[in-house]
């Protein structure tokens, strides 16, 4: 196979989740688009890894850590999510400004 | 172009299409519904490059656990079903022209640079389990036992957070 294919498919991927990590509201959605860039690394892992024969099969076991990572990160980021929304009574990103620098110097 | 790249095109268009149906839809369920969509092709694409092992994980992760899990979310935190008009935010034309500024500078950089890459796939089983658990559990076991340890703090981190009084 030739291995344009593939990492092409990744780079569409990797930008659909960079449009969607910047473009919604919803954290929910955000942390979707998230995974979504880390599928696009994977591909290009298991694509490399087949590319270059590696022995150790060093991209596809990487693969793997990244799976479990992956799941590791969204249990964690809905629970921040979920106390997020139990305090706030939103999950909206664009509402959440507690943090954000005050406008002209208050 | 072998039967084997018409198949991994198909898939990609498949998952590429159902990522972007993601990022674009206007109900949440859906999003998480094409979400599977998306994660089954890249299971499927993972099958034409004989990562088969790596195939069955990201099914039986990715769309069965990850995927319930963000459902859950959406339930948990009263998503309205059918549609919302406020999904997307406000520089949503500034999220599309850097995310068609990644494509551009990724595609056009990998297409020059693997323009004549050629992966042969006549090695069987490269990718089954019995060859990727001897290279998990011989030369990788240290980073395997770190993951656990990660995933046991994740756990802990996650009931922390998810308890009312502790």
């Amino acid at each position: 196979m030739h291995l344009v294919y593939p990492v092409v498919v990744a780079a569409l991927l990797f930008s659909a989740g960079v449009y969607g990590v910047l473009a919604r509201r919803n954290a929910i959605l955000v942390l979707m688009s998230a995974e979504l860039m880390l599928n696009a690394v994977n591909l290009n892992l298991v694509a490399f890894d087949v590319w270059l024969r590696d022995r150790l099969h060093g991209g596809q076991v990487l693969t793997l850590f990244t799976i479990v990572i992956a799941a590791a990160e969204v249990g964690l980021g809905l629970a921040i999510v979920l106390l997020v929304f139990r305090n706030r009574e939103t999950i909206d990103i664009d509402s959440l400004q507690t943090l954000q620098e005050s406008r002209e110097g208050e | 172009m072998t039967t084997l790249d018409v198949v991994f095109v198909l898939l990609g268009v498949v998952a590429v299409g159902a990522a972007v149906l993601v990022v674009t839809t206007r109900q949440l369920v859906h999003a998480a519904l094409w979400l599977v969509v998306s994660f089954g092709a890249l299971a499927g694409g993972y099958l034409m490059l004989t990562a088969e092992f790596v195939a069955w994980v990201q099914v039986l992760i990715y769309v069965g656990a990850v995927v319930v899990l963000l459902l859950f979310g959406i339930m948990l935190t009263r998503a309205p079903i059918g549609r919302s008009a406020d999904l997307d935010s406000g520089n949503r034309w500034a999220a599309l022209a850097v995310a068609l500024a990644t494509a551009g500078v990724l595609v056009t950089v990998l297409v020059r640079g693997f323009r004549t890459a050629y992966a042969p796939l006549d090695v069987a089983g490269q990718g089954a389990a019995k060859p990727l658990g001897e290279s998990v559990f011989r030369i990788w076991v240290l980073p395997f036992e770190v993951l656990s340890v990660l995933l046991l703090a994740a756990l802990v981190g996650a009931i922390v957070l998810s308890r009312r009084e502790i």
